[in-house]
């Protein structure tokens, strides 16, 4: 019986479109979009004047505080503008424009490092150096990684774990990584484990990724500290509550962390950029995005610099079919349709996904016929209608109390319910304000 | 026959009394005095309970006046002036004195003049929309649309223009309660002071962008050209952001900065209208008729 969580979860259709094609590389775009604010937290402060040279990888904007980032230019040209633009939050929001040196070759160089093994910094310096290297979670939750392996003195930690699960339908780019990338994302982890002392590792991956799972295999054959598991599949696996549970059979306390019971969860992703940043003294300045859609003519894995406008691309698989009603940045359940197609690709930009009309629609709102199907599917054990329905009345302490913060957005209740009832946007608009009241209370 | 009767009213009476007595103790030992201002303070307010004064409800805010000793930051805005003088008689305190003040949509986006570039399919609310992206039009500053603001006022006074897809507030009804302020996610409406004849101008825009940008996205958006500045005799208009705003105090409406506005961005309300243009139009019309009669 493989692994997998007890409570809820769902199997949405998995539309893995993509999951034969290698990692191709996305020509460099003419200009780059580089939004200042592409992690959770503070912004980070833009160090460069417009008319500035940059080089790929110098540092453009600062992190302003803990919880931020380093941001670092993907190409090296010129600071054109410093200019609001619409970003993946539907909002125009200060970004940085530069126009790449088409004289310079370095911009379009494909550069493969050679695999380096040994590790040769102290795990103070490893902890440093990720920080200065901008690394988030590429997950798509895009939290800093150095406040998530910033532990306090004193914390229990034992087990490290690497999400390779994406669950997300459609999306590939993990997938992909995990395949092409086996033996860099192993040194990734001996890395981590090396600078957290701890001396136990899995890589959970779901069962439909069997080809990676058996790389990881063969890798790992000598390997003690490390295992693969095997994961049910199941929708949402890849949440870090969720996945712990499944590995681990630990549950993670309500409004804790992974660390509270001794875990740490870092995606397959993260953990290559940190293989990349401890290893070959490279920045995050590009990630790999699946480009995906039924009826996109070549839809496939890229590597796309941060801050290449998603229509360069669209127009890299052929441009947008006809009768295209939604483009998705994310998966198909937590993702977000984008406003136009002028929004840079992010550190947490996993996929783009073109919906045709014939699915792009919800189904008109009925009202609730209390049959629980809800209750049944939500991972974290909530009654999503009746949060919704607190949401709606402005019950927002009621709300609070059902938990509502706790909720992970997966999005599994609006994927069941039977009248399309609109719960998630209704959750989360709850959490926004229930946030909002409570650092009003503090 | 005559005994049953009378044990019957014997006893009834006796439980009667028996009762009296109790609830006369417990009354008095349970008796909870209240000031009898805040019933007469309580009949003065308007009994609307719409929160405008930032108290619960009406009884709520009685017992604020009757209670506090300086109630000068305490405003009925519903009652008004009338109301709050009725109960600095009743009280002998000193209340404050505001102008009064109506509600105004500070966006003319209608669907012609700022044309929607996609579709919003989640729920109806601009709260809701608001949260998740910047709306169905290139402008994110303008109305959203969803209707917020209708829903909360409980006076009635607004509703949602179909054609526009913009609210509307009826002057009349609108008590300036505040609710559809605190209910609009873009901060649109604005509470301005009620002149004479329901006469107002008001910048209707809100848009923050560039010019090139802000037309871009609303034909009748503030381009931010200053023009309106500059014409201003009194130096009511001032410019932050791109975006020029007329401060209600200051205003005089003369009118200057309507005629300046390139993108017919400044609203007036309930003028007379001009006659010079009266003028303009009529000779132009005499030429016309000259010319036809000539070419005739």
């Amino acid at each position: 019986m493989l692994k997998t969580f007890p409570k809820g979860g769902i199997h949405p259709p998995e539309n893995k479109i993509t999951s034969t094609k290698s990692i191709k590389r996305m020509p460099t775009p003419k200009v780059v979009y580089v939004p200042i604010s592409q992690h959770i937290g503070i912004p980070a402060e833009i160090t460069v004047n417009v008319k500035d040279k940059v080089e790929i990888g110098q540092v453009i904007a600062k992190s302003s505080g803990f919880v931020s980032s380093n941001i670092h230019s993907p190409v090296s040209g010129t600071v054109t503008k410093l200019d609001k633009i619409i970003d993946t939050s539907g909002y125009k929001k200060q970004c940085i424009v530069i126009r790449t040196d088409i004289k310079d070759e370095s911009n379009f160089e494909d550069i493969e490092y050679p695999l380096k093994k040994d590790i040769s910094l102290e795990p103070k310096d490893i902890l440093q150096k990720i920080n200065e290297s901008g690394i988030v979670g590429l997950g798509g939750a895009t939290f800093p990684s150095h406040v998530k392996l910033s532990i306090k003195e004193g914390a229990k930690l034992d087990c490290l774990i690497i999400n390779g699960v994406e669950c997300e339908p459609y999306l590939t780019a993990d997938h992909r990584l995990m395949l092409e990338k086996a033996e860099e994302i192993i040194v990734g982890i001996k890395i981590l484990m090396f600078a957290l002392h701890i001396d136990k590792a899995i890589i959970g991956i779901e069962n439909n990724k069997k080809d990676a799972i058996e790389v990881f295999k063969n890798l790992i054959i000598n390997e003690k500290s490390i295992k693969v598991a095997a994961l049910k599949v199941k929708y949402p696996q890849g949440g870090e509550k969720q996945l712990v549970r499944a590995i681990l059979n630990r549950e993670v306390p309500k409004n804790g962390l992974p660390l509270d019971v001794g875990v740490i969860v870092h995606n397959v992703g993260t953990i290559f950029a940190i293989y990349q940043a401890i290893q070959h003294n490279k920045p995050l300045t590009e990630r790999v995005v699946t480009v995906t859609g039924k009826k996109l003519e070549n839809a496939s894995n890229y590597w796309v610099k941060i801050g290449t406008p998603i229509k360069d691309l669209v127009d890299e698989v052929g441009g947008l079919p006809e009768g295209t009603r939604k483009i998705v940045n994310g998966g198909p359940m937590m993702g977000k349709a984008i406003k136009n197609m002028d929004v840079p690709v992010t550190k947490g930009t996993s996929g783009i996904l073109v919906i045709h009309e014939d699915e792009a629609s919800r189904g008109e709102q009925k009202n609730c016929i209390r049959c629980g199907e809800c209750v049944d599917v939500c991972p974290m054990g909530l009654e999503p209608h009746l949060l919704m329905n607190l949401t709606e009345k402005g019950k927002y302490d009621d709300a609070s109390n059902e938990d509502i913060m706790t909720c992970i957005e997966c999005g599994s209740c609006s994927f069941v319910c039977p009248s399309h009832r609109p719960l998630l946007d209704y959750i989360r608009f709850g959490k926004h304000i229930v946030k909002k009241l409570n650092t009003a209370k503090n | 026959m005559t005994n049953s009767v009378l044990y019957s009213v014997l006893l009834l009476s006796s439980l009667g009394g028996i009762a009296a007595i109790i609830l006369y103790v417990v009354s008095k030992k349970f008796y909870v005095y209240e000031n009898p201002l805040i019933g007469e303070v309580e009949d003065i307010l308007p009994s609307a309970n719409c929160g405008g004064c930032g108290s619960p409800g009406c009884k709520a805010f009685a017992e604020k006046l009757v209670n506090y000793e300086d109630i000068s930051s305490l405003f009925c805005p519903v009652g008004g002036n009338e109301a709050m003088k009725l109960i600095s008689v009743a009280l002998g305190k000193e209340v404050a004195e505001k102008d009064p003040t109506v509600a105004v949509v500070r966006c003319q986006g209608s669907c012609d003049v700022r044309p929607k570039t996609t579709e919003y399919q989640g729920p109806k609310s601009c709260a809701i929309s608001a949260m998740i992206y910047s709306g169905e039009t290139d402008c994110q500053f303008g109305c959203l649309g969803d209707g917020d603001c209708v829903s909360v006022c409980k006076f009635d006074a607004m509703f949602m223009d179909e054609s526009t897809g913009l609210p509307i507030i009826i002057t009349d009804k609108c008590t300036s309660c505040g609710a559809c302020v605190d209910a609009c996610p873009r901060n649109i409406i604005e509470m301005r002071p009620r002149h004479k004849k329901d006469l107002k101008i008001f910048v209707g825009c809100l848009n923050e962008d560039k010019g090139g940008i802000a037309k871009k996205a609303c034909e009748v958006a503030c381009i931010g050209c200053s023009k309106c500045e500059d014409i201003c005799p009194k130096g009511a208009v001032t410019m932050a952001d791109n975006l020029a705003y007329i401060d209600p105090v200051t205003c005089t409406l003369c009118r200057k900065c309507v005629d300046v506005c390139p993108t017919h961005s400044i609203i007036e309300t309930n003028f007379p209208p001009r006659k010079v243009k009266k003028v303009e139009t009529e000779v132009k019309a005499n030429i016309e008729s000259v010319k036809l009669n000539a070419d005739a």
